[in-house]
């Protein structure tokens, strides 16, 4: 496929991963932007994911399915055909709690694919990208199938 | 050793674990948490299989509420400064189970284990390990 239609069938489907299945919906999980090997989400702060009641900090848990998210759009735009991507491992550090009522930012970068596994590096601010709330170490695994609803593949 | 119902309360004052629709739940004596299957924990809806953003959110709750169980006192929760995360199989649409075990407790710092599983414990969906801080004890 050519990269251009590849990448222009990205920017469709990056909605439909992040905002159209059942878990991105509900956390709020919205698609900013794709290209070859690379993928932003952002999730704006949501009361129904604190994890601490009494600092109003967003719970780890939703900064990782971030994270993993953007690393899966990402890893699907690594590769040079389609295919459905899984988590094999994601590795995360968080640096310091995200500030409570700031929407956070994930951006991934796929450094390097295999002919089945995508190695990734991503990273969620809240607006200053050298204040970093978490970096993510992942692999990906292509399993072959077609992403979800891109029927024109 | 801290009863149930403290659990209970702990996890109910969490909104993150209200979205996800955790539960506590004994084995064996043993700290289980459960995230009954819901719609909204669903990452693919055409396999179907549940996000793994929310299985390791269900092992990240189970890793900070065993540390709670295991400190005597009421402190501030603990706070993640990283975590690790297999995934050993597709997340199907049913209940999952996890559980956490303390492998290392340091003053500040504690290492947790958390495995989980949906049928049969012995066949693991996932794995995390973690390191967590823990606030001061005075």
């Amino acid at each position: 496929m050519a990269s251009n239609d590849f990448i222009q069938k990205l920017w469709e489907l990056g909605p439909t991963l992040a905002e159209h299945t059942p878990h991105g919906k509900k956390l709020g999980i919205k698609f900013v932007a794709v290209d070859k090997g690379r993928a932003t989400m952002s999730l704006p702060y949501n009361p129904d994911l604190i994890g601490d009641p009494d600092t109003k900090v967003l719970h780890g848990g939703a900064v990782t399915t971030l994270l993993d998210q953007a690393c899966g759009l990402a890893a699907i735009a690594g590769f040079d055909e389609p295919s459905a991507c899984a988590t094999l491992n994601l590795s995360i550090d968080y640096m310091r709690a995200a500030k409570p009522g700031e929407t956070i930012i994930a951006q991934a970068h796929c450094y390097k694919t295999t002919k089945h596994v995508a190695f990734l590096r991503a990273i969620a601010h809240d607006g200053d990208e050298d204040d970093p709330v978490a970096m993510a170490q992942a692999t990906f695994m292509a399993t072959g199938l077609r992403p979800k609803d891109a029927k024109a593949w | 050793m801290v009863r149930d119902d403290r659990i209970s309360k702990e996890l109910s004052r969490i909104p993150y674990a209200e979205t996800l629709g955790l539960k506590p739940l004994l084995i064996n004596e043993e700290f289980t948490l459960v995230m009954p299957f819901i719609e909204t924990n669903i990452g693919n809806p055409t396999l179907p299989a549940l996000h793994g953003g929310a299985i390791s959110g269900l092992m990240e709750m189970a890793a900070i509420i065993q540390l709670l169980i295991d400190q005597d006192a009421e402190r501030p929760l603990p706070k993640p400064i990283g975590i690790n995360v297999d995934y050993l199989r597709k997340g199907h649409p049913k209940d999952t189970y996890a559980r956490a075990v303390i492998f290392k407790q340091g003053s500040r710092v504690a290492n947790v284990r958390v495995q989980a599983w949906q049928d049969d414990y012995d066949k693991p969906i996932a794995a995390m390990q973690g390191h967590y801080l823990l606030s001061k004890t005075d």
